[in-house]
């Protein structure tokens, strides 16, 4: 099999570092269009600085970042934000406007990108809003009237207001109660297939691990230690894998003879 | 692999394009957000133009259809689907999603015909709210006081010790600049206009009273209420947006004990201070101007100043200034502590802290005027 020309994200020798103590060295990655990747490692290992790296938030020590296939930072200034806006993000926090409602959330970006009629922007707000299971007289609310999981909803449908070829999640179940964390899988699930998008997330669950990714990226040791397949990461034999997937496996084997 | 061909074949997909044959209408190319950007004005325009009536849309030759190309061709059709439709499963799903919603309402907000009697209400409401709150902290600062002298060991002495840091030690270049500056000022106006009149020597009078009494501490105050005063209230809101107070009180430790009292006892503290020290720079400005303008060496005005400035005068600038100081304090925590959750309200309680603090300070010196009129001013 042949992997095509130009993958959607391509890191390549990355290096950073906070201080004197190394986050990442020498780290690989490549990410391919429809990939619902996930980054996975122990905490401080630097996954989220990852994914900041992905869209320019913050810059590797050294290191090419590519997106889309060309370096993240070429090009004038208006090719920059274009290539920026190809992607959404959806923060741990959801990052929304506090002083915005949550129509004027989701509006925001398609008014940004300009040349759309009001009209036009109610009809695409609504419908992704309705894409997040949320209805219209949420629209109103303003972003402290919301609970945790509908902010992540209003947040995720602001990350695809623009229709982006990517999306970067940081967390996304981070702080749902499990079934809505389940739900929460099925809708990005769901906008995976629907919408051909190209997903990276990062996570720390191992449900949401295993209801979500069709790959699996482990990040430690400063790079990518293991890549492929959740059962192919499975296999590897290392110290820090066997280690994190053990304690799934210990609790599935003991959950079992009870069921 | 045929995700990964069909994701190559989108990377050249033409730009988005349309043409009339007869009673059909055939789409091609990427319909979506970012490809129509460009033209978007042209492809309106065709859509309206060569859209109108057609019976037939053939839409097989289009790459990539998103929201935003389904919502163009829908609003094209007004409502009427075409007889004859030509769409695979994709761009079917793409028309569905974005159908409910182009016809969809947001819930509309209701002409309130009330809303200027409302408006008084709730403005009223405020202002009492203010009163309340004000009250409640000025009272709570009082009560925590009084537990302090039962239990020292509550006294929060490293919080006060920063914050006499930060208000006080930090604003003592500046203060002094502009001290300086508008002893400067103040003197070469007067120098002028007393030169008129051979009365000079009334120059050490005029800056000792004026600078002392009244120019000190009022000019300390609204330097003090800009940057310590914006300060407090800003810390306090941002504490606020961050949780940072309810978890305060989750452990049981009072608001008032660990933030209200150190920034008030401080400025109650450093004002006089910086009221003594920002004196002695606009007189030190003055005698230098003095000095060039009208040859009053400042030894001489250093040594007049005491016999022409009754000493009450320094009492008055100093008492003041711990006056303003406490207000201020007061005030910035008293706007800090309301803040809600949001930017806005963080915005708006800082604005709103620092004017009433300059305001309060300036009818706090009226009064002051009043009060003492009939000290430390020598009448002849």
């Amino acid at each position: 099999m042949s992997l095509p020309a130009n993958p959607v994200i391509r890191l390549q020798g990355i290096h950073t570092r906070y201080g004197q103590h190394w986050v990442h060295q020498d780290l690989q990655l490549d990410v391919q269009r429809g990939d619902l990747l996930a980054l996975v490692g122990g905490s401080g290992a630097g996954k989220t600085t990852l994914l900041r790296q992905m869209i320019g938030l913050q810059k590797p020590d050294s290191g090419i970042v590519e997106l889309f296939g060309e370096a993240l930072m070429a090009g004038s200034r208006a090719e920059r934000f274009a290539r920026r806006r190809r992607a959404g993000v959806l923060f741990q926090q959801g990052a929304l406007f506090s002083a915005l409602s949550v129509f004027d959330n989701i509006a925001f970006p398609l008014r940004e990108f300009g040349g759309l009629l009001e009209d036009e922007i109610r009809a695409l707000v609504l419908s992704r809003l309705d894409m997040v299971e949320l209805k219209p007289q949420h629209a109103v609310l303003m972003p402290a009237q919301l609970s945790g999981g509908m902010v992540k909803r209003v947040a995720l449908a602001r990350a695809l207001a623009l229709e982006p070829e990517l999306l970067l999640l940081d967390e996304p179940t981070a702080g749902l109660d499990p079934e809505r964390s389940g739900r929460f899988v099925d809708l990005i699930r769901s906008l995976h297939d629907g919408l051909g998008l190209t997903v990276v997330f990062v996570t720390h669950d191992l449900d949401t691990l295993s209801a979500l990714a069709n790959r699996v990226a482990v990040l430690a040791e400063h790079r990518i230690l293991a890549l492929g397949s959740l059962d192919e990461v499975h296999a590897v034999d290392h110290p820090f894998i066997n280690k994190f997937f053990r304690y799934r496996q210990t609790v599935d084997e003991a959950g079992e003879p009870g069921l | 692999m045929k995700r990964h061909a069909r994701a190559q074949a989108l990377l050249k997909a033409p730009p988005p394009s349309l043409q009339r044959q007869g009673q059909r209408v055939v789409l091609a190319g990427d319909w979506s957000l970012f490809a129509l950007r460009p033209r978007l004005l042209w492809t309106r325009a065709q859509l309206r133009l060569q859209g109108r009536g057609a019976e037939e849309w053939d839409l097989t030759g289009v790459s990539r259809l998103d929201a935003f190309g389904a919502l163009l061709v829908l609003r094209c059709w007004a409502g009427r689907e075409p007889a004859t439709l030509v769409i695979d499963e994709r761009q079917r799903a793409a028309f569905e999603r974005i159908r409910a919603s182009a016809a969809a309402v947001l819930p509309t907000v209701r002409r309130d015909w009330l809303l200027p009697v409302r408006w008084l209400g709730q403005t009223l409401c405020s202002a009492g709210s203010h009163v309340r709150d004000f009250a409640d902290m000025l009272g709570m600062v009082v009560l925590e006081a009084m537990r302090f002298a039962i239990e020292p060991r509550s006294i929060p002495f490293k919080e006060f010790s920063a914050a006499l840091y930060k208000a006080g030690m930090q604003a003592l270049p500046i203060s002094a600049l502009v001290g300086f500056l508008i002893g400067v000022v103040l003197s070469y106006l007067s120098a002028l206009q007393l030169r008129n009149f051979g009365a000079e020597a009334l120059i050490i009078n005029i800056l000792g009273i004026g600078i002392i009494r009244e120019l000190g501490p009022v000019l300390v105050s609204i330097l003090v209420a800009g940057r310590s005063g914006s300060a407090i209230t800003a810390q306090l809101g941002v504490m606020r947006v961050t949780e940072e107070i309810d978890a305060l009180s989750a452990m049981g430790v009072s608001r008032y004990q660990r933030l209200v009292w150190p920034k008030v006892l401080a400025l109650a503290i450093a004002m006089p201070l910086l009221v003594a020290w920002t004196s002695a720079a606009a007189l030190a400005g003055g005698m230098v101007c003095a000095d060039v303008l009208l040859d009053i060496e400042w030894a001489y005005f250093a040594s007049a100043l005491p016999n022409v400035v009754p000493i009450q005068n320094l009492y008055i600038g100093l008492a003041k200034g711990g006056a303003f100081g406490v207000t201020i304090a007061l005030i910035a925590c008293h706007f800090g502590l309301r803040v809600k959750p949001n930017t806005e309200s963080l915005s708006a309680n800082t604005t709103a802290s620092v004017v009433t603090a300059i305001t309060a300070v300036i009818l706090l010196d009226a009064i002051f005027a009043m009060l003492t009129r009939g000290i430390g001013v020598p009448l002849r």
